[in-house]
């Protein structure tokens, strides 16, 4: 199975990465042998199985809603490369 | 071309807990604290760190599922809801997806053109966003992110394209609002975004089965702007496919100043989310134990409420339906009316639909800061149901009541305000305003019948506004009759 380029630009698109068209092509033979590889899942009959959201056992875990402070400001803004009014500052969303 | 709107709405429910869904970060007005001052490293989507479920969310996501009627599910999980916006600093948002909370409830709203049950498609767990500032200075353009609110529970209930015209879009969510107030679960406030209502819209040909591409609205904070979108929209849409053309699939903004909708985005398709279940989250299991306890502690409903008022009451459905909307009025209500001995439960509610709303309009104030108590309130129209005051001074007694906080009896006596029903005294005033109004009258018997009430008035002025208003009516026709010329028409 062999993604078309197209898909490969409207992945990067969605996880904002720009690619060079050599990475493209690169990551074009890259995702395409995962897929082949996860294909192979396609092999077994799960006709029977009931679909498996999870494998923790069916038991809620709960917490009781009680609040505890969270960080400091100069601890949550410690690794921010740029901060301002109490917030972290990050390049234009809208351009 | 003879056009009809097709229109689902999906609405965003903060729930009121006391801490976040997924961490103990305090819920906080995000509107009012300072920013990221409730923010700890699960919310901040620092590595490493895991979820944990509050149960006060699942709790208050079952009151709402459970009072829409919905089916729940025994068993719901979380997904990811992938995006890359720095809204959310993990890259996903959780919410659920494929196994909701709850599924196939219904609402049922009380419209212009009778009663409309609207379906419930699904309730359902996600996690808020934090906030972004989109700032300008010197030219130099950047964002400022906000995580104050990123984490706190959202309830999402997404309703079937069931709703046809914008006036139901907007009762339908007024329905849901209240019933949200009733639960304690959401403060309904529109302007502070804990309530957020999303309508999806679209028109087709009458006689099409086919649905026609659909837009969604976004940013609508209040009622009235949720209406004037929806049928701006409408009316948008069926120009475009009048003219052949076809309308785009997109997400649209709201311009309150201009009265139009604007293109945000192109809407993303779901696959583009990449929604796979949560694997930091054990399924949700609810059992029938829980489901049983919730159901015993709902509130006497909206819907239950209003056909109570009527029948327990003799009100109509408007009364009713403006006397349920709140719970707090519903309960002002109702001890008005119990405490009133005269006075009938009707009279009670005109009393405070009518004069209190205004006064309490006017003063910005909500029932529950009311100056008026109930028992207050009911002493008042006691008064007027036995006729010892009339509804005027009535209506002046309760503005200062409202204002100086004195009981309805006091400011009576101090003001001199009791009615004065005294047949003899009426009599005596209605005689000298006919003795001294001669072309009046006279204008009267040749069929000026308006002067009647203009003669009522005269009695009035001269009784200065305390004259029991029957009485002089009664005494008026009563004159008038015996002083009837001949050769009157």
């Amino acid at each position: 199975m062999t993604l078309s380029l197209a898909e490969v630009e409207h992945i990067a698109t969605l996880a904002r990465l720009e690619l060079s068209p050599e990475e493209k092509e690169l990551f074009r033979a890259q995702l395409s042998s995962i897929l082949d590889y996860a294909a192979r899942l396609r092999e077994l009959d799960t006709s029977q199985v009931s679909p498996t959201f999870s494998v923790l056992p069916p038991r809620s875990v709960l917490r009781q809603d009680v609040p505890h402070p969270g960080l400091s400001l100069a601890d949550l803004l410690h690794n921010a490369p740029q901060a301002e009014d109490r917030q972290f500052r990050i390049p234009p969303v809208f351009e | 071309m003879q056009f009809k709107p097709v229109i689902g709405l999906e609405v965003h429910a903060e729930l009121a807990t006391q801490s976040k869904m997924f961490c103990a970060c305090p819920v906080v007005d995000s509107t009012q604290a300072e920013p990221n001052s409730a923010v700890c490293p699960v919310c901040a989507g620092m590595p490493g760190t895991l979820p944990v479920l509050n149960r006060r969310a699942v709790e208050y996501g079952l009151r709402v599922a459970l009072a829409l009627e919905c089916e729940v599910a025994p068993m719901s999980i979380f997904a990811r809801k992938n995006y890359f916006y720095p809204d959310l600093p993990k890259g996903y948002q959780i919410s659920q997806y494929e196994q909701p909370l709850a599924r196939n409830g219904r609402l049922i709203i009380q419209t212009s053109q009778g009663e409309r049950t609207i379906r419930i498609r699904r309730v359902h767990l996600e996690e808020d966003t934090g906030k972004l500032t989109h700032c300008q200075v010197n030219g130099e353009s950047y964002s400022l992110v906000d995580l104050n609110r990123a984490g706190i529970p959202l309830l999402e209930i997404v309703s079937e394209p069931d709703l046809h015209t914008a006036e139901e879009v907007r009762l339908y969510a007024m329905a849901l609002r209240s019933l949200l107030r009733y639960l304690g679960v959401n403060s309904g406030d529109m302007q502070k975004g804990v309530m957020r209502v999303e309508p999806n819209i679209s028109v087709r040909l009458s006689d099409s089965p086919t649905l026609g591409v659909r837009t969604e609205i976004k940013n609508l904070n209040s009622f009235r702007a949720l209406e004037r979108a929806v049928a701006y929209e409408i009316q948008r849409q069926s120009e475009i496919l009048s003219r052949g053309e076809e309308v785009i699939q997109e997400t649209r903004g709201w311009d309150e100043a201009q009265g139009k909708t604007f293109v945000q985005r192109t809407k993303e398709e779901a696959e583009d989310y990449r929604y796979f279940p949560e694997p930091d989250l054990p399924p949700l299991i609810v059992d029938e134990k829980l489901i049983a306890e919730i159901r015993a502690s709902l509130p006497e409903l909206p819907a239950a409420k209003l056909q109570r008022f009527q029948l327990q009451y003799g009100l109509n459905a408007y009364s009713a339906g403006v006397l349920t909307a709140e719970p707090a009025v519903a309960e002002f209500f109702e001890q008005t009316a119990r405490a009133c001995q005269a006075a009938s439960a009707k009279m009670a509610a005109n009393w405070i639909s009518g004069e209190l709303f205004g006064l309490l309009n006017q003063a910005g104030l909500e029932i529950e800061a009311s100056p008026v108590s109930p028992t207050a309130l009911a002493e008042l129209i006691d008064m007027v149901a036995r006729g010892e005051i009339n509804q005027n001074a009535a209506k002046t007694t309760l503005v200062e009541m409202f204002v100086g906080g004195e009981t309805a009896q006091t400011i009576v006596v101090a003001r001199g305000l009791r009615q004065i029903s005294d047949a003899d005294q009426i009599a005596q005033w209605v005689q000298r305003v006919l003795n001294e109004n001669p072309e009046q009258v006279a204008a009267y018997y040749k069929g000026k019948a308006t002067l009647a009430k203009w003669l009522f008035g005269q009695v009035m002025r001269l009784a200065k506004g305390r004259a029991n208003p029957q009485t002089i009516q009664e005494e008026l026709e009563k004159q008038l009759n015996a002083r009837q010329p001949p050769d009157a028409p």
